[in-house]
């Protein structure tokens, strides 16, 4: 299958600031990828230059089989941008219908639209009357139009409610199913951990890390932490057995890595009917995330 | 094309709402109101039928004032996306920055066509209901609508350069006014300045009538003037209006808002969202 998106070694800088470097990607057919990053990694930067909004430096680029920003690539790419603005003085409705015209499908399907994004009640409103989340909204109902290939988001979720967040990540589902690759950036780590495919983290304009959240648990390579709680005046006994353990309140807390844990859990297993409770805590995405994200490890 | 009038519909509908229709439409129903009460006096003093010379001073009129509209109309057009934060995602849509401007300038060329038609349009009946003989000056009205029309593209045209260049809807207010001062004010006193200064030289012979055509608004004045046979009635720069063909004032009313489309969409290009 050929890719829908391919970057490859592009670079952008703003005068002397680096926004990009070197930064290669695909994005296959059906595929859903999050791009994390610190602030002024990079992300609304290669997000604009797929869409052909800014020129980039250096590289190679192709977004469905066209250069970016060619009608070609257009058509079938939609864009929600970070802080999605329109005329305030248009309705939803009527913003949605234009948007419509323009890609040459029948304005008579934007009511639908706006109930697809639980936005019906509010489409013959001002725009300039909507809450911020309501204005994402039709950001959101403006990326459904026509059947695009790409899906490119910035920061989609920001601004939404919960109840809506999960809703807006069945929409991608389905949008995903039918086909279209989705790129989205978010700071929101766990719905990214559950809803996407495949995560890539920007770092001062470098891709510092890629791929599905197990592999990158892998590698990364983080401690476990163990909570050992011993029964009722058995904490000295377990606590030889474990030296290692640091003792806070009346149970033991103790790391080790991946490739340790079975052994540890074997070693707590032999104290047999002393200990009343384990919990094993992996690594959290937090923790993941910030490993690989050290802006002074570039 | 279809996407050519979505953008109209939706910029009429805009300014609909941010009452520029109706502002504009006031404004020329008025000052027409106003110089056909002040002109009703100088009647049947100059031979001409009464129309032919409310269009002479209409002229005068129209040269100040549509420009001055088209400016107030189009210098938010492109500075105002882009402060709103509305243009990168226009721009991703399958439309090209040319059909968006089209879009624009047709929706505003509507608005004005409807002000000067209620504006032409009162004076007209104003002075056709004093004098039977005014039938006499309508197609002098007529080219003058069109041309206003042409006048009003040039100089919608000319805003959305300044916007595109601008990016900033404060800054394009300025540069705006600055434009509307220096082409329909100063240009003419610094003409007339220089005549003086010439006394007849081979300044006023030779560069003087290219530098009205090289005006918009001057080519505009000279087009209606020498059309109209009510020429003595105006005065100023317009005495100049037998000296130039109507077929050279004709050719600079009629290119000039192509090449300001062309600026416009040239300025547009460069506008990295
Ligand atoms: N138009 C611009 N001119 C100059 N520098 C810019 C411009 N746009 C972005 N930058 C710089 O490029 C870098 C990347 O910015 P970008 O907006 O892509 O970050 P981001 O990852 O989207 O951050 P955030 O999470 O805050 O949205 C930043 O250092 C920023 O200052
Ligand atoms: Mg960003």
């Amino acid at each position: 299958m050929t890719p829908t998106l391919t970057l490859q070694c592009l670079t952008k800088t703003y005068g002397a600031q680096r926004a990009l470097s070197d930064v290669s990607l695909t994005v296959a057919p059906g595929e859903r990828v999050a791009l994390l990053g610190h602030n002024g990694a990079g992300k609304s930067t290669m997000m604009k230059i797929i869409l052909g909004l800014v020129p980039f430096d250096s590289g190679e680029l192709q977004v469905t089989g066209a250069a970016p920003g060619a009608p070609e690539a257009r058509r079938h790419v939609a864009y929600l941008p970070e802080n999605a603005a329109f005329h305030p003085a248009l309705t939803g409705l009527e913003q949605i219908r234009y948007y419509l015209s323009l890609r040459g499908e029948s304005p008579s399907l934007a009511m639908e639209l706006l109930n697809r994004v639980g936005l019906g009640h509010a489409a013959t409103r001002r725009i300039g009357t909507y809450s911020k989340g309501m204005r994402q909204r039709v950001g959101l109902a403006q990326t459904l139009i026509g059947k695009p290939r790409l899906l490119v988001l910035d920061e989609p979720t920001s601004g939404l409610d919960p109840v809506s967040r999960r809703d807006f990540y069945e929409l991608l589902d389905g949008l995903a199913a039918d086909g279209a690759s989705i790129l989205l950036s978010s700071h929101a780590l766990t719905e990214v951990e559950a809803r996407t495919d495949r995560i890539l983290i920007l770092s001062g304009g470098h891709l510092v890390a890629e791929g599905r959240l197990a592999d990158l648990r892998r590698r990364a390579s983080l401690p476990i932490s163990f909570h050992v709680t011993p029964r009722q005046g058995s904490l000295p006994e377990v606590h030889l057995a474990l030296p290692e353990a640091a003792v806070s309140g009346d149970s033991l807390t103790l790391t080790c890595l991946q490739d340790q844990k079975l052994g540890l859990l074997a070693r707590i297993s032999q104290l047999g009917s002393k200990v009343a409770d384990i919990d094993i805590q992996p690594p959290s995405l937090e923790d993941i995330y910030s490993h690989f994200s050290k802006r002074d490890g570039q | 094309m279809n996407r050519i009038t979505a953008t109209s519909r939706t910029e009429f509908r805009i300014a609909l709402r941010n009452r520029w229709v109706a502002i504009s439409i006031a404004m020329m129903a008025l000052f027409s109101l106003v110089l056909s009460a002040a002109g009703s006096s100088a009647t049947g003093t100059i031979g001409a039928d009464r129309l032919s010379v409310v269009v002479a001073s209409l002229t005068s009129l129209a040269v100040y004032l549509v420009p001055l509209v088209a400016l107030l109309m189009s210098f938010d057009a492109i500075a105002g996306e882009v402060e709103r934060g509305t243009l990168p995602l226009l721009l991703t849509y399958p439309v090209s920055r040319i059909e968006v401007l089209l879009g624009k300038l047709f929706a505003h060329l509507a608005i004005l066509a409807l002000a000067l038609a209620t504006g032409y349009g009162i004076a007209a009946a104003a002075a056709l209901s004093v004098d039977p003989e005014a039938i006499a000056g309508l197609p002098a009205l007529w080219r003058l609508m069109w041309s206003s029309v042409l006048l009003g593209a040039t100089f919608l045209g000319v805003g959305y350069a300044i916007s595109a260049l601008a990016r900033r809807s404060s800054g394009a207010a300025g540069l705006a006014i600055g434009i509307w001062l220096g082409l329909i004010v100063l240009y003419d006193l610094g003409l007339l300045a220089a005549i003086v200064a010439d006394n007849g030289g081979v300044f006023t012979t030779r560069f003087f009538p290219l530098a009205l055509l090289a005006n918009p608004a001057d080519a505009f004045r000279l087009f209606n003037l020498a059309a109209s046979q009510a020429t003595s009635a105006a005065a100023g720069v317009s005495g100049a209006a037998t000296s130039v063909p109507i077929w050279a004032s004709l050719t600079s009313i009629l290119v000039w808002p192509v090449a300001a489309l062309a600026f416009a969409t040239a300025a547009f290009r460069k506008v990295i969202p």
